[in-house]
C-alpha cells in the first residue's frame, strides 16, 4: 500500500469482471448491424486486461456495453458478470447505482469528458455525495486526498478552478481522480492516454499501474497503441470485426502472436530500437 | 513557380523561416515569447515533421509561417517572397500556394454547403486548371464520387478531415501545412490520414510541414524532423538520425518516453528523469 491511502475501507472482496459470449446488435429501422459477435474476456481484480484492435473492431463498444452506455436501438445478449449479477440485465436504475460507484470509466479526451462550467471541486464531489452519502466537508476532504493521489499540484487550489485552467495531462489526472472517488472495483479506460503528450503519457501510465497494484482494481484498458499495451497490460485480447481473435499474456501476444491478424498488427509497427537511453539508470 | 522539379536533394527550397520570434502580451502580466528564434527550411516533395509537447510553440510557428500571427522579429520567405500578414484585404496571389489543414474538421468545413462545391472552391485556385477534378480527389482520399452531393454532417470525423485534405490538395499548393491534422481523429485512424497527407503532398510536388505531438506517427511519414521545446528548436535532422542518435538532452528524454512494444511491460521513462 506504499504511498496510497485508500481512505474508506478497501473493498472487502475486490471482484473482477467476466464477459462471456457478449453479442451486440444495433437496429435502426429495418437495418440490423452486428457489432459484437460473442466476446469472451476475463478482467480479474488487480490486473490490467488490454483490448487491442483497429478502428471499428468493437473494442470501445465492448467497454460501453459493460457500463450500459450504448446508443439507441442496441440489443445485447450474453453475460457480463460482476459480483454475481449480469450487468446486461440490470434495470437502468440499478445500473445507475453501479456506474461511477463500483464501475467507473475514463475516456480519451478529458476536455470533452469534464464539464467546462462546473468547478473541479463540484465535479469531483458530486457523485461522492450521491453514491457514498458523504457530507460536504467529508467529500471535500476526500477530493483533496484524491487529487494528491493522482499528483495534481496544489489540490486545495485546484478544486476551485475550472477545466480550462488545466493542461490536458492534468485534466486526465483529474478525470482519473473522479473515476476513483467511490473506490470502484472495475475501471474501464478507453484510450486514456491517446490525447496526451508522450512525457505526460508516461506519468499517467505509471499512475494507472500503481493504482492497479496498490488498490487491486480490475482495469480494462482499451487502446490501439501496442506500445502502451505492452507497457501496461498483463493480458491482451486482440479484437477484429467484433470478435476476439487472440488472447494471451502480454509477452506471448507481442513477441510470438499466434493469429495472423495479430502478427500483421505487430509487423506494421515501426521498429523502435532507439530507446538506448532508458535501460541502465533506474 | 511553374518549375516541376522532381523530388530529391536538388529540389528547390519553397519555404525559408529565418530566426522568427513571436511574442504575446498576456493580460496583466509579462510578455510571453511563444516562438524564440526559430529557423526552418522546406523543399518540394519533402515532409518536415515538427514535434514537441503541448505549449512548446509549434502551432504558433505554423500560424506565423502562413501569416496568421504577426512576427516580432525575423522573416518568412515563401518561394523567395516574404509572407505578409493576413489582413482584410485580398490575399496576394502568390501566397495562395500556402494551404493549411487544421486540427478540427468540424470547424473548417462549411456545414451548409455540399462538399463537392467546397472542393471546387479549392480547384478554382489551381493554376493548372485540369490538374484534378472533384471525383478524382474524392477517390484519392478514399471516398466515393457520389459523396460530392452530401453535406459535412453526413460524414465521420476522419472522413471530414479527408475532405479538408482533398480541398487543400485541389488548390495545387506549393506548401501544405498540417497543424495537428490528426489530433481530433479516432486513434486508430490517425496513421491512415497522416500517410494519406504525405502521399498526396509528394504526388503533387508540394512541401508538407506536419505538426503533431504524436512522435510515432511523425516518424513514419516525415523525411526530416524538428524537435521543439519552449519556443526553440532543440534538434533538427533526418528522421532516422534523430530517432537513433538524438543529441540534445530534451530529444532523448522525449524519445525515451515512447512506450516500446516489446512485451516486457516496461513503463516508459519519466519526464523529469535526467539523462547522463
Amino acid at each position: 500500500m506504499a504511498g496510497i491511502n485508500a481512505s474508506a475501507a478497501p473493498a472487502t472482496v475486490s471482484p473482477g469482471l467476466s464477459i462471456r459470449g457478449l453479442r451486440l446488435e444495433i437496429r435502426n429501422g429495418k437495418s440490423i448491424k452486428t457489432i459484437l459477435k460473442g466476446i469472451d474476456v476475463e478482467v480479474p481484480a488487480g490486473r490490467i486486461t488490454g483490448l487491442a484492435g483497429e478502428s471499428g473492431s468493437g473494442k470501445t463498444m465492448t467497454a460501453m456495453a459493460v457500463c450500459g452506455l450504448l446508443p439507441d436501438g442496441s440489443v445485447t445478449s450474453g453475460d457480463a458478470i460482476f459480483e454475481g449479477q449480469n450487468l446486461l440485465d440490470l434495470s437502468p436504475r440499478r445500473m445507475n447505482a453501479l456506474r461511477g460507484r463500483k464501475i467507473s470509466m475514463i475516456f480519451q479526451d478529458p476536455t470533452a469528458s469534464l464539464h467546462p462550467m462546473i468547478s473541479i471541486g463540484g465535479q469531483l464531489t458530486d457523485h461522492m455525495r450521491h453514491h457514498m452519502k458523504y457530507g460536504k466537508a467529508e467529500a471535500h476532504h476526500r477530493a483533496v486526498e484524491l487529487l494528491t493521489m493522482v499528483e495534481v499540484p496544489r489540490p486545495e487550489e485546484a478544486l476551485r478552478k475550472f477545466p480550462h485552467q488545466f493542461s490536458g495531462g492534468q485534466l486526465q489526472r483529474i478525470a482519473i481522480a473522479i473515476a476513483l472517488a467511490c473506490n470502484p472495483s472495475v475501471l474501464l479506460a478507453d484510450e486514456p492516454t491517446t490525447a496526451l503528450d508522450v512525457t505526460v503519457q508516461a506519468g499517467v501510465l505509471r499512475l494507472l499501474r500503481r493504482l492497479c497494484d496498490d488498490l487491486g482494481i480490475a482495469i480494462l484498458l482499451v487502446t490501439h497503441d501496442l506500445g502502451v499495451m505492452s507497457a501496461l497490460a498483463d493480458t491482451i485480447a486482440v479484437m477484429r470485426n467484433g470478435e476476439v481473435v487472440e488472447t494471451g499474456n502480454r509477452f506471448q501476444v507481442i513477441t510470438s502472436p499466434k493469429h495472423p491478424y495479430t502478427k500483421a498488427l505487430i509487423d506494421a509497427l515501426p521498429t523502435h530500437e532507439a530507446i538506448m537511453v532508458d535501460d541502465d539508470d533506474e | 513557380m511553374t518549375n516541376e522539379t522532381p523530388a530529391g536533394d536538388g529540389a528547390e527550397e519553397i519555404l525559408a523561416v529565418n530566426d522568427i520570434t513571436v511574442t504575446y502580451r498576456r493580460p496583466g502580466r509579462s510578455l510571453l515569447t511563444a516562438v524564440d528564434g526559430v529557423s526552418l527550411s522546406l523543399r518540394r516533395s519533402e515532409v518536415l515533421g515538427l514535434v514537441g509537447e503541448s505549449g512548446c510553440g509549434k502551432s504558433t510557428t505554423a500560424r506565423a509561417v502562413c501569416g496568421l500571427e504577426p512576427l516580432t522579429s525575423g522573416s518568412v520567405l515563401f518561394n523567395g517572397e516574404p509572407v505578409s500578414p493576413l489582413s482584410m484585404k485580398r490575399r496576394p496571389k502568390h501566397l495562395l500556394g500556402i494551404q493549411m489543414v487544421f486540427q478540427n474538421p468540424y470547424a473548417s468545413l462549411n456545414p451548409r454547403r455540399r462538399i463537392g462545391s467546397q472542393i471546387e472552391d479549392g480547384l478554382g485556385l489551381n493554376r493548372q486548371r485540369d490538374a484534378w477534378n472533384v471525383n478524382e480527389l474524392l477517390e484519392k482520399v478514399g471516398l466515393h464520387p457520389s459523396d460530392r452531393d452530401k453535406y459535412p454532417h453526413q460524414f465521420s470525423g476522419g472522413q471530414r478531415q479527408r475532405i479538408a485534405i482533398a480541398r487543400a490538395i485541389g488548390t495545387g499548393p506549393d506548401l501544405l501545412i498540417g497543424d495537428e491534422p490528426i489530433a481530433s481523429l479516432d486513434a486508430s485512424l490517425q496513421q491512415r490520414v497522416a500517410a494519406l497527407m504525405r502521399d498526396l503532398a509528394i504526388q503533387a510536388g508540394s512541401g508538407l510541414l506536419f505538426i503533431s505531438h504524436d512522435l510515432a506517427i511523425v516518424r513514419t511519414i516525415a523525411d526530416r524532423v524538428a524537435v521543439m521545446n519552449r519556443g526553440i528548436i532543440e534538434e533538427e535532422g533526418p528522421v532516422d538520425t534523430v530517432w537513433r542518435h538524438p543529441t540534445s538532452a530534451y530529444a532523448r528524454r522525449l524519445l525515451a518516453a515512447i512506450p516500446v512494444a516489446d512485451g516486457l511491460g516496461k513503463l516508459p521513462g519519466l519526464p523529469t528523469r535526467r539523462q547522463n
